[in-house]
Parts: C-alpha cells; sequence; structure tokens
C-alpha cells in the first residue's frame, strides 16, 4: 500500500510508536491533556508509593496472582498438548479489565481528577471503572453502544447499581467505536476536569503503553507459574484480541522468547465480508482511527467499516498498534475463529472443566480446541482466559436456544 | 501564504461537502463566496469525525451514505476555484481518508484543483513532518488548530509552521452552536498573536452577527460550521443555496443594527 506514506518514519520526536504504529492523531484541544497524562505515569511508575498502593489493591481487592489451571479433562479429550488456563476471570468484576481500571484511577486521583469517563462494548471495563470509582469516590460516566447496551444489559445494570451513569450512544454501528468517539467528544469537551479511563491498549500515546503496562502483570505471573508447574517454557500462548489489551499483557514477558509462539485470536465473525467480521489483520489496513495509526477495516475511501463478532468485547474496527507492529515482525501470529466455533469452544469448556468463559475468552478457547490435537503431548498451551461468561448468559442462551428442551 | 480576508470581519464558511449532494455543495458555495465569504473550508466527510458535534455529525453521515469520495470532494473544490478565482479554498478533514486516497496523491490533486490550504483535524504537528514536506512541495498552506488548552510552547510549535491562517477554537469543546462566545476566544487568539503573524480565524460555536461582531474585536475572521450545515440541513436542496446567502449576508449587520 503505497497510499501510507505519514506515519511510516518512526523518530525520536514522535513518541509511542511501535514500529510505524501507534503515535497521536488527536485534537490540538486533547494534547495538553495527554501530554499532562504522560508526564504524570512517569511519575507514577517512579513513584514507589504508588506502586505499592496499586500492587495492595491488586492482591486484595482485585485478587492476583490469578492461578494457572491445569485443564486436565481438556488435555485428556483433546489427545495432544497439555493445556493451561491462565484464570483472568476469577478477578474481581470478572475479567482481566480490572487492573488497567485500578491503574488509571489511582493515576486520575494523583493528578486531581474527579471525574471519570470510559467507554465499554461487552461491558466488562465499564463495570470494572464503575468498581474503581465507587472505591476510589469518583464520579463515573460510561459511554456504550444502544446495540451493546442491549446484548449487555446485564453489565449495564451493575454499572448503574455501582453508581455510575451509562450513556447510550444510538450513532454509526451503535457499537464500540462510536462509543469511543462519544467518550472522546466528553473528554474534548470536559479536559480539565474529567480523566478518560480508556479500556483497552488502543488510542493516543500514551494509551497503548499505560495500558499494557497495568496488564503486564498476566503474563509476569504467567510464566512464572509455568516455569515453576512445567520447569520450561509454554509452545504457544493463545490470548483474544479486541482492542488487544488481555492479549499485549499476557504477550508481552514471553516477546524476547523467541521459542513461545504468541497467537491472538480475532472475531471471524459470520463471514469474510466487509461487514461481517472484526478480523483487522485479515481484512484490514493500516490508518488511523481514533488517535492512532494500526490496522483498521475500511472500505476503499478510507470511511470506517461496521464489525461483526457475538461477542461485543471483540466487535471493534482497528487493533492496538503494538500488535500491529507485532504482527509485521512476524513475532506474534494471528487467526480468527468465527461465532459458530466460539459458542462450540465455549460448550465444550463449561462441560469439560466447569467453566464458562466470557464470549471474547471462547474465541481463544477455539483457537486452542482447533490446536491442541495438532500437537504433541510435550508441548503446552496457556489460554488467557480473560473473562467469564455470566455477562453473556442471554446470548448464549439464545444463541444455543437454551430454553428449549433438548437444546445443545 | 497567508490568506486574504477581503472584509472586516473575515468569514469561513464551513461546508460538508456532498450533503445534501455534490451539485448541491458547488451550489451553496457558490452563493456563499457572492454572499461574503472569504474562504470556503470544504468538509471531507467521514464515518468518525470525533471533534465534530451531531449537527455535522449528521451532516458527513448523510453525505457518506451518499457515497461522496474524496475525488468528489476534490472535483467540488477545482469547480468553486473555476467560478470564483479570488476566493480562499481550504479542504477540511480527518486523516484517514487522506491516508487512503494517498497523501502525495491528494496534496497534488487538491493544489491542481485551487485549494490554497488543508486543516485535518487530527493532525498535531508533532506528527505532521512527512504531510508538512507534501504540503510544501505542492505550495499549499497547511492549517492547525491552537486550542484554549495549548499552552504557550504548543502554540509557538504550532506558529512555527502554519500557513494561511491560524484556527483558534473558541472553547474546549467539540463543533456546534452556543450562546455566547466564552472569555477564552479573546485570550487564546491574543495568545496567538505573540507567535505568527498569520491571521487568525476563531471557530466553534460561531452562530450569529452578534458572534461575528464579538470575534472581530479580537481576531481576523469568524468560522461559521453548524450553524450553516444546521440551515442546509433544514432546507430543500433547492432552497439551500439561497438561505445560505440570506444567512450569510446577516452575519455582518451594522454595529447599530447589533446595538438594537
Amino acid at each position: 500500500m503505497s497510499s501510507v506514506v505519514l506515519p511510516a518514519s518512526p523518530s525520536e520526536s514522535r513518541p509511542g510508536r511501535f514500529g510505524a504504529y501507534g503515535g497521536r492523531y488527536v485534537p490540538e484541544t486533547l494534547m495538553a491533556a495527554l501530554l499532562e497524562l504522560e508526564h504524570e505515569y512517569e511519575l507514577a511508575k517512579a513513584d514507589a508509593a504508588f506502586q505499592a498502593e496499586l500492587a495492595d489493591l491488586l492482591k486484595d481487592f482485585a485478587g492476583r496472582p490469578t492461578p494457572l489451571y491445569f485443564a486436565k479433562r481438556l488435555t485428556y479429550e483433546l489427545g495432544g498438548a497439555k493445556i493451561y488456563l491462565k484464570r483472568e476471570d476469577l478477578l474481581h468484576t470478572g475479567a482481566h479489565k480490572i487492573n488497567n481500571a485500578l491503574g488509571q484511577g489511582l493515576l486520575a486521583r494523583r493528578m486531581g481528577k474527579k471525574r471519570i469517563i470510559a467507554e465499554t462494548g461487552a461491558g466488562q471495563h465499564g463495570v470494572a471503572t464503575a468498581t474503581v470509582c465507587a472505591l476510589l469516590g469518583m464520579e463515573c460516566v460510561v459511554y456504550m453502544g444502544d446495540v451493546d447496551m442491549e446484548r449487555q444489559e446485564l453489565n449495564v445494570l451493575r454499572m448503574r447499581l455501582l453508581g455510575a451513569e451509562v450513556r447510550g450512544v444510538s450513532s454509526g454501528s451503535k457499537t464500540l467505536k462510536d462509543a469511543i468517539s462519544e467518550a472522546m467528544r466528553d473528554w474534548v469537551t470536559n479536559v480539565r476536569t474529567t480523566h478518560y479511563l480508556l479500556g483497552s491498549a488502543l488510542g493516543a500515546h500514551p494509551y497503548p503503553t499505560m495500558v499494557r503496562d497495568f496488564h503486564r502483570c498476566i503474563s509476569i505471573e504467567m510464566k512464572q507459574q509455568i516455569l515453576e508447574r512445567e520447569g520450561r517454557l509454554p509452545t504457544a500462548v493463545i490470548a483474544c484480541v479486541g482492542g488487544g489489551s488481555n492479549a499485549i499483557g499476557a504477550f508481552y514477558e514471553f516477546i524476547p522468547d523467541r521459542q513461545v509462539r504468541l497467537i491472538g485470536v480475532e472475531a471471524g465473525g459470520r463471514g469474510t465480508e466487509l461487514g461481517e467480521h472484526a478480523a483487522r489483520f485479515r481484512g484490514g489496513v493500516p490508518g488511523v482511527l481514533q488517535g492512532t495509526f494500526s490496522y483498521v477495516l475500511q472500505d476503499e475511501n478510507g470511511q470506517i467499516a461496521n464489525t461483526h463478532s457475538v461477542s461485543a468485547g471483540l466487535d471493534y474496527a482497528s487493533i492496538g498498534p503494538e500488535h500491529a507492529a507485532l504482527h509485521d515482525s512476524g513475532r506474534a501470529e494471528y487467526v480468527s475463529q468465527d461465532d459458530a466455533a466460539t459458542l462450540d469452544a465455549l460448550v465444550k469448556l463449561a462441560r469439560t472443566e466447569g467453566i464458562l468463559p466470557a464470549l471474547e475468552s471462547a474465541h481463544a478457547v477455539a483457537e486452542c480446541l482447533r490446536m491442541a490435537p495438532t500437537l504433541s503431548p510435550r508441548d503446552i498451551l496457556v489460554v488467557n482466559l480473560s473473562g467469564r461468561g455470566d455477562k453473556d448468559m442471554g446470548i448464549i442462551a439464545r444463541e444455543l436456544k437454551l430454553g428449549e428442551p433438548n437444546a445443545t | 501564504m497567508a490568506l486574504a480576508f477581503n472584509h472586516k470581519p473575515g468569514l469561513v464558511v464551513y461546508l460538508t461537502a456532498g450533503d445534501p449532494s455534490v451539485e448541491a455543495t458547488l451550489a451553496i458555495a457558490l452563493e456563499a463566496i457572492d454572499a461574503g465569504a472569504d474562504v470556503i473550508e470544504l468538509g471531507v466527510p467521514f464515518s468518525d469525525p470525533l471533534a465534530d458535534g451531531p449537527v455535522i455529525q449528521r451532516a458527513s453521515e448523510r453525505a457518506v451514505a451518499r457515497g461522496t469520495r474524496m475525488r468528489d470532494v476534490l472535483k467540488i473544490a477545482s469547480e468553486i476555484r473555476k467560478a470564483r478565482p479570488n476566493a480562499g479554498l481550504v479542504i477540511f478533514t480527518y486523516l484517514n481518508p487522506i491516508l487512503r486516497y494517498g497523501c502525495t496523491r491528494f496534496v497534488d490533486d487538491a493544489k491542481a484543483g485551487g485549494a490554497d490550504g488543508v486543516l485535518i483535524i487530527d493532525m498535531i504537528v508533532e506528527e505532521a513532518d512527512e504531510y508538512l514536506a507534501e504540503m510544501d512541495r505542492a505550495g499549499l498552506a497547511p492549517i492547525f488548530l491552537a486550542a484554549p488548552t495549548s499552552p504557550d510552547e504548543r502554540l509557538k510549535n504550532i506558529a512555527a509552521h502554519a500557513r494561511g491562517f491560524i484556527y483558534a477554537i473558541s472553547r474546549v469543546g467539540i463543533t456546534g452552536k452556543q450562546q455566547s462566545m466564552t472569555s477564552d476566544a479573546a485570550a487564546l487568539a491574543t495568545r496567538v498573536r505573540r507567535w505568527s503573524e498569520l491571521p487568525v480565524a476563531v471557530g466553534f460555536g460561531i452562530s450569529s452577527a452578534e458572534h461575528v461582531a464579538q470575534v472581530a474585536e479580537f481576531a481576523d475572521a469568524a468560522v461559521i460550521g453548524s450553524a450553516i450545515v444546521e440551515l442546509i440541513e433544514r432546507s430543500t436542496p433547492e432552497a439551500a443555496p439561497g438561505a445560505v446567502a440570506r444567512f450569510i449576508k446577516g452575519l455582518r449587520l451594522p454595529q447599530a443594527a447589533l446595538a438594537r
């Protein structure tokens, strides 16, 4: 694609680059806030008291470290690689999202901001943000597409119970992309008093770096736990990728370990046409959406495409810029699993291990089910089980017709 | 490469290209110029206009739904240039449509079509090296935003790279009409002038002759966007050019009329 000329040459004057990707593409109004955030984040990183408070909350409030669980029955049934599950689903609020919400919440308090805004797709980031705002005594507004509010009603109710205001977004595709745009509009308007607690490793610098750092604990623990259990590194780490926050958290510590395959699983949706899926590396080209340069699903005129996935959390037209760099360098592999395979995987995990994964995480499980039988018992697969599926029961019940006798 | 404002105060009129149609945008632009607009800011419709309020967002959605492409926008620009050689002409866009069209090709085609300058609303000076080189090569003016939240060192950097005029945002927030001007706008214009000799145009929220008169006290020009786009939304395609012309004529009321 010769037309991508602008962000192609990273340089010192352009912070927040992952290869050619990342950067800052925002209205000037937000620049002062982004620079303040970058500065405060650097100070907080170096501040032992900040790090100690975050570590305490991650341990006692969120429930870290999460277990690395050997899925014995699943391994036996598939007859190939040994399968481990990193149980981020056991965290408080039900997903990895709490790691980042706690980190940014403490940072916002440190910056003296009393109002927090966030966007959410599946609702897990919204719930995590509402939870942290309740914990820290801050005002919380969460933007959510109308379509997502309908399919994730339980999480809408949880956010309201926690004291957050949930604002429906009726523009565009009424999903995550539009919720992010609306949150950015709010931020542009209220930038002096408000922190935007962005929920994935996306957006303008410093967000992709900062959000990744707050999720690094996943791979730090994972590496230590697998070495304790098996005495060696896994064959592959598998994680679902919407914006890519759980995946970058699960991959990061393994990036230097070239023998460990890093596999991101995108939403294959219900077809291969533009608008039928959210597989950015299969159907997207590099472009700029919502502040960052990365792969974007778009038409030939540069208009952002609509997406589809059974899981609201993966239903996004772009992907975190660090994943774009990992993709281009070949260090990580990106595949997709469609809605049907995902639902099959969800049922399989529920019935063999008694674990109900989030629909997002079930994409990673589906890839694990495909890979494991092709590998030997000496191989080890670690699946990052990013969240639990309670929030998805309405969709799962509808898709699997659980209300009818003899369903599935 | 400063753009000329032939009236005092100058008026920059924003139009979303392709709303309600490519032909209508051309007709509206010509009427707007004849009614006293110094500069037409021709907006490339984009699916995800995150700095814009609901009025321009709706216009963008309608234009995208009609299939308006970059080359249609550039065609309108060249028709405006042919018909009104002396009017100022600026392309207003988000970055992604340019990346997809190709930056070099865009700059060449915009220049050939007679544009004077380009404003990319999600492009900050720190990210703009290649873009600035292309603009310089073609002889087009890169226009940058200055915001009330921009500290002085940023304004200095913006002033060093901007050509044409400096677009000073009247308030923190998205585009859209508002009841009264904030004091942010005057303070910002004063700060911008410390670093730049370019004309200062003030935009975001300007919708009446009173606002324009206020802007005239501290800046060179006012940018009118949402108020005109909303008027077009409410008019039929046939009536829109006349309605826009009447509205623009009413924006430069004599002081006596304003005092009443």
